[in-house]
């Protein structure tokens, strides 16, 4: 069998096997789901009257909705790559990765599979926190077939390469309790962006902070692309976040996946 | 060179037959710790090998060097005719190993553990379930299969953990203290599968710290002590090392156990338990002499009791000294 077989055949059954963790223990991802849906509901229906001040316009609360929405869909997934590095973590100290490490099988299999059945987890998981959304009045004021496809595909990409990240944050850390604090800042981060008030209604210092990481170009790109806003340079710049993220991820895990057991 | 028994040219695993492992001059440490110091082996096809050791000897450390977990700093081995270092995704292709630790999937069930090892060999899918249920009911875990394997007994997850690592086959198995921590009962399925193991021609390479397993089942045995090999042998051969039985004698009586030191020259005495350690092969002729001695003398003792050699006496011959000798230092 071919390398390229051999890899994919493999990647499979582990991906299989992720699913039906995920499938037989759905508590944790649905425990990290809560977190943007709770914080869905509280910035709609508790602060949504004043906050919709803040982004500007007199939409009063549906225009909040649209507002935040996009942030919360992305922070749908930093939230969901919490659990990826939790069991990332917790199956490392299993003993069956050394069962895997002594089979002739696709090494890099493992962390694939871990890979794509958290990206398959973020993909559901943002879609059940946007069916939320539109049950409490978010539309979509005039994106094309198209613009939904390339909101989709930012979707994807984005929770590719934070998962990435997220797989490297779980092997470092020796538990699951590790796992969940060292994968912090994934939940943190959309809390600094413009998901919630845009950057430039924010304190002067801190403007840089909301500005330079990964959430607000992928918030601004995915709000011009189902709100019409203005996306400028931000689409370039939330694939190169992308990018970056993903291979810096991809390379950080697999050289600590390859690295010696203890 | 240390007490190395060579191998009877009638032993059941001759030199003639190829290796299946063998090992020359391993070395492996972490950090100041030297674990291996220069290990040679030499396994023949077919047969059954017992590494023997003391917690911490390095037993786990040569298994996870001979099945490509981890790296040796020095030395070569080779497993199924392949350089452990330079051919491992060959030589993983050969072998099974199964941990001290139980390598099973806690969060599925039985079954779906055996059919991810089907699908991890590329069996077709019917065959993967022919030989899950096979293996499963072979193992005695039917009733358990549709369970999450969490749920199972110390003894059900070993016999989970062999029936996986038998998915794909292999003809060299490794086990690694397949017995620590099971109850008697377990561990005695436990030896019974291994046995059934070697009448189908799989070579096993086996770790253990108890001497009656190794007795047991093994063809050879080898001491592994303070990164070395101690001694390497069949069971008879490593008992030979320990000359001949003993005979204790326990006396009450202070004067009667002096006057019977005074008469057994050859004796060692133990004047606080009150007993005579006499060399003596336990034959009927070697004991008749012994009480016929004692009579003349009106010697009576108290209790008698006969000790031929057995492994325990080879292991802490030949792991003693370095004992005591850590445990001045301490």
């Amino acid at each position: 069998m071919s390398t390229l077989s051999l890899a994919l055949r493999d990647s499979t059954t582990m991906l299989r096997r992720n699913l039906l963790h995920a499938r037989r223990y759905p508590s944790l991802t649905l425990n990290l789901l809560l977190t943007p849906i709770m914080l869905l509901l509280l910035f709609v229906y508790i602060f949504g009257e004043t906050m919709s001040a803040g982004v500007g316009g007199d939409g009063g609360r549906a225009a909040y909705i649209a507002y935040i929405v996009p942030g919360l869909l992305l922070m749908t997934i930093g939230s969901t790559t919490i659990g990826t590095a939790v069991s990332v973590a917790t199956d490392m100290s299993e003993g069956i990765i050394a069962r895997f490490r002594t089979m002739a099988i696709h090494r890099g299999s493992v962390i694939v599979g871990h890979v794509i059945g958290s990206v398959l987890q973020s993909v559901a998981s943002v879609l059940l926190v946007g069916a939320v959304a539109v049950a409490i009045g978010f539309r979509s004021t005039d994106a094309t077939v198209l613009e939904w496809l390339a909101a989709l595909g930012l979707l994807v990409l984005f929770a590719t390469a934070l998962t990435w990240i997220a797989v490297g944050m779980g092997l470092i850390s020796p538990n699951a309790e590790a796992a969940s604090n060292t994968a912090m800042p994934l939940i943190l981060l959309p809390l600094l962006s413009s998901a919630f008030v845009p950057v430039e209604t924010m304190p002067g210092w801190f403007q840089p902070i909301a500005e330079y990481q990964p959430f607000t170009p992928a918030i601004e790109t995915l709000r011009g692309l189902l709100l019409g806003t203005e996306i400028g340079h931000n689409g370039w710049l939330a694939l190169a976040w992308c990018a970056g993220l993903a291979v810096l991820g991809y390379f950080w895990s697999t050289a600590k996946f390859n690295q010696e057991p203890k | 060179m240390p007490s190395s028994v060579m191998p009877t040219s009638n032993s059941k695993a001759g030199v003639q037959s190829p290796a299946a492992v063998s090992a020359v001059g391993l070395r492996k440490s972490y950090g100041d710790k030297t674990v291996l110091d220069g290990i040679d082996l030499r396994i023949p096809a077919g047969s059954v090998f017992a590494l023997l050791g003391p917690n911490g000897a390095g037993k786990t450390t040569v298994v996870k060097i001979l099945s490509t977990l981890i790296a040796a700093d020095g030395g070569q081995a080779r497993v199924a005719g392949h350089d452990v270092a330079t051919a491992g995704q060959a030589v993983r292709a050969a072998i099974g190993v199964t941990g001290q630790f139980s390598a099973v999937d806690g969060l599925i069930t039985g079954a779906e553990n055996m059919l991810l090892m089907a699908d991890l060999h590329h069996l077709p899918k019917a065959e993967g379930r022919r030989v899950t249920a096979e293996l499963l009911e072979r193992f005695d875990l039917l009733d358990a299969a549709d369970k999450p394997a969490s749920t199972y007994s110390g003894g059900m997850k070993r016999r989970l953990d062999i029936a996986m690592t038998l998915v794909g086959s292999p003809r060299i198995i490794f086990l690694d203290e397949p017995t620590t921590g099971l109850d008697p009962r377990s561990r005695h399925t436990m030896w019974q599968i291994i046995r059934e193991l070697v009448t189908g021609g799989v070579t096993v390479f086996l770790t253990t710290q108890y001497l009656e397993e190794a007795d047991q089942l093994a063809d050879r045995i080898a001491v592994l002590h303070n990164g070395t090999i101690a001694a390497e042998g069949t069971a008879e051969e490593l008992k030979r090392i320990i000359p001949g039985g003993h005979v204790q004698l326990r006396f009450t009586d202070p004067t009667t156990h002096q006057r019977a030191a005074t008469l057994l020259t050859d004796a060692t005495t133990d004047t606080d338990a009150l007993t005579l350690r006499v060399p003596n092969d336990g034959s009927q002729r070697a004991l008749r002499t012994l009480l016929d001695h004692l009579d003349t003398a009106g010697i009576e003792a108290t209790e008698l009791t006969v000790h031929t050699p057995d492994l325990d006496d080879v292991f802490f011959a030949l792991t003693d000294d370095t004992t005591t000798d850590k445990e001045t230092a301490r």
